[in-house]
């Protein structure tokens, strides 16, 4: 219930942050730089005199959107590269399994700096890098489904009354592989967010000036001992989000997968 | 065993190839022409082509895939296009940052990972339980940039006992070097902590309700050594794991910590490597740092069978 009030009180402002934000998250006041936080900037002003709180809540719709399109890439890759390799077997798995170890040899930070190297930095591809790092967990999680589901009776059944392979994958096996999947997204929605977030920072996902809470740590690094207060709240939103979705995910959990209780 | 180290190190060397080629992949066909995103607007023609004939792109892929590996299984991962000098003589002189800080990470991750996941497991459902699985929350929602920022706040700009960041090296003795990564693998090692803690305590729990741990207590065994005797020692095989894998996540996570704290280790020659498009370097960097880690969890693996005879005899 923690959890699940945290996030909803997050995607309510990431939604708000869509349409109204207290000022303009990019509007620029060189007089009031680098200001504690007062009445007028509930959360100080950064080093262009921009204020922070309407940057915190701008940069939670882009935290959010970062991590739902990643953790999307990486259900959809994942489903497909696990139902092919947990229906099929045999030199099909192995191979798919072998090059799921050498993605998984890939930590995501490492991998998302590879392809951040190759392409130019920037929101849609860090989205794209944080999915495809993800999408060892979710392969081997359908794989699993589908390697038990494969002899169940009611699949040999529907097999023996003459269903086609896509027909026995997409309607027999694969909704019953779900519970675990959708358990496996919500606690690897809180992980893109920090993944995104630690990109950001390194200057290799969100680009200024748009704001983005990991960006926005790396800028206020420089003005630690000027004004600390910079550095605590786009790192309070970080941790608050992800402790809220962690909750929630595991709450869910709980009630979807009760094996893994 | 006999029989799981053949085939172990088969999966290693398949695993490792697979690794290898999808590194290729990503940096010399995905973005097209590599020459071309090394000089990006300022290329000629002629200038691309030069380019492309120096780093060998005019020949096959198969061709140059082959020789790139051949090199690499022969530890030469090229020339820097930045500074010119091996690629290996680069990661060499930026492991003595990087392999203290993981281990020092490593270190200070177990001692607190162990000690609360034990502490937990023992006080099930009470007060002490509840204090260390939600400091353990804690540790998995806060990013570890963002602390380094606060330690740095804290211990360099408020009580100024220790440095921001930069490195004093090892050629005064160890203590200047230590002083300079304490702050940075504490960072570290709390943010990496939270997945082990959680491990122990599950661990820990699933053997205490074994029979014989009742008959040890039923003979009037001391608790301590129930505990740390009988007990650690059974659960140690889930643990072990959650190390392993997270050797290889503290390794790859020090490429943030040391962008925070200005270390000159790996993490910040592949970003500088990044930013200048020396992708050579970014290249034998990624092949470094995931034939590490495939290498540590294939030894977890390995572990297991000296920990457990049951999948030795397997």
């Amino acid at each position: 219930m923690v959890g699940g009030s945290i996030s909803a009180l997050l995607l309510l402002a990431a939604a708000l942050s869509l349409a109204y934000t207290p000022r303009d998250p990019l509007e620029m006041s060189i007089g009031e730089r680098l200001r504690p936080p007062t009445w007028t900037h509930p959360f100080g002003t950064d080093q262009y005199g921009r204020d922070v709180l309407s940057r915190v809540l701008a940069g939670s719709s882009i935290s959010i959107l970062v991590g739902v399109i990643a953790v999307t890439i990486a259900v959809g890759l994942g489903l497909l590269i696990g139902s092919l390799s947990g229906y099929w077997g045999g030199w099909i798995d192995e191979g798919l399994m072998r090059l799921i170890d050498a993605i998984q040899g890939f930590p995501a930070i490492l991998s998302a700096v590879l392809i951040t190297a190759v392409f130019r930095p920037g929101v849609v591809i860090s989205m794209i890098a944080i999915g495809v790092a993800f999408v060892p967990s979710f392969a081997r999680l359908s794989r699993g489904g589908f390697l038990e589901l494969r002899q169940r009776e009611f699949v040999l059944a529907a097999q023996a009354l003459g269903a086609t392979d896509r027909r026995l994958i997409a309607r027999h096996i694969l909704p019953n592989t779900l519970a675990p999947v959708i358990v496996q997204a919500t606690t690897s929605f809180p992980v893109a967010i920090l993944a995104e977030a630690g990109l950001s920072y390194l200057g290799l996902g969100t680009q200024p000036p748009n704001p983005s809470w990991g960006l926005m740590l790396k800028e206020a690094q420089n003005f630690l001992a000027v004004n600390p207060w910079y550095a605590i709240f786009p790192g309070a939103a970080i941790a608050l989000t992800v402790l809220g979705l962690n909750l929630l995910g595991d709450g869910l959990r709980d009630l979807l997968d009760p094996k893994a209780v | 065993m006999r029989r799981l180290l053949p085939r172990r190190l088969a999966t290693l060397a398949v695993t490792l190839f697979l690794v290898s080629l999808l590194i290729f992949i990503v940096v010399r066909v995905l973005p097209g022409d590599p020459a071309l995103v090394i000089l990006g607007t300022e290329g000629n023609p002629e200038a691309v082509a030069r380019l492309r004939h120096t780093l060998g792109l005019d020949r096959p892929l198969l061709v140059q895939y082959a020789d790139w590996l051949g090199r690499a299984a022969r530890a030469d991962l090229g020339r820097s296009i930045q500074y010119d000098v091996p690629v290996v003589s680069l990661i060499q002189s930026r492991l003595a940052v990087t392999v203290p800080l993981t281990l020092m990470a490593a270190a200070l991750m177990l001692v607190a990972a162990l000690t609360l996941g034990v502490f937990a497991a023992t006080r099930h459902r009470r007060l002490g339980d509840y204090v260390a699985m939600t400091l353990s929350q804690l540790g998995f929602a806060v990013p570890s940039f963002w602390l380094g920022l606060l330690l740095i706040l804290v211990f360099s700009v408020k009580l100024q006992w220790l440095r921001a960041g930069g490195f004093d090296g090892w050629q005064d003795g160890p203590w200047p070097g230590i002083r300079s990564l304490l702050l940075p693998a504490l960072a570290l090692a709390l943010f990496q902590f939270a997945g082990l803690t959680r491990a122990t305590r599950s661990a820990v729990l699933d053997v205490m309700r074994d029979d014989y741990v009742r008959t040890a207590r039923a003979k009037g065994v001391r608790e301590g050594v129930v505990l740390w005797k009988h007990t650690l020692r059974n659960a140690m095989i889930p643990i072990v794991t959650i190390i392993g894998i997270q050797l290889g996540q503290l390794m790859a996570g020090s490429i943030v910590l040391e962008s925070v704290f200005s270390l000159p280790g790996i993490g910040r020659l592949v970003l500088g490597a990044i930013t200048a498009r020396d992708l050579p370097v970014v290249q034998g960097v990624a092949l470094f740092v995931a034939t590490v880690i495939v290498v540590l969890n294939a030894a977890v693996d390995l572990v297991y069978g000296v920990l457990d005879p049951r999948i030795r005899r397997e």
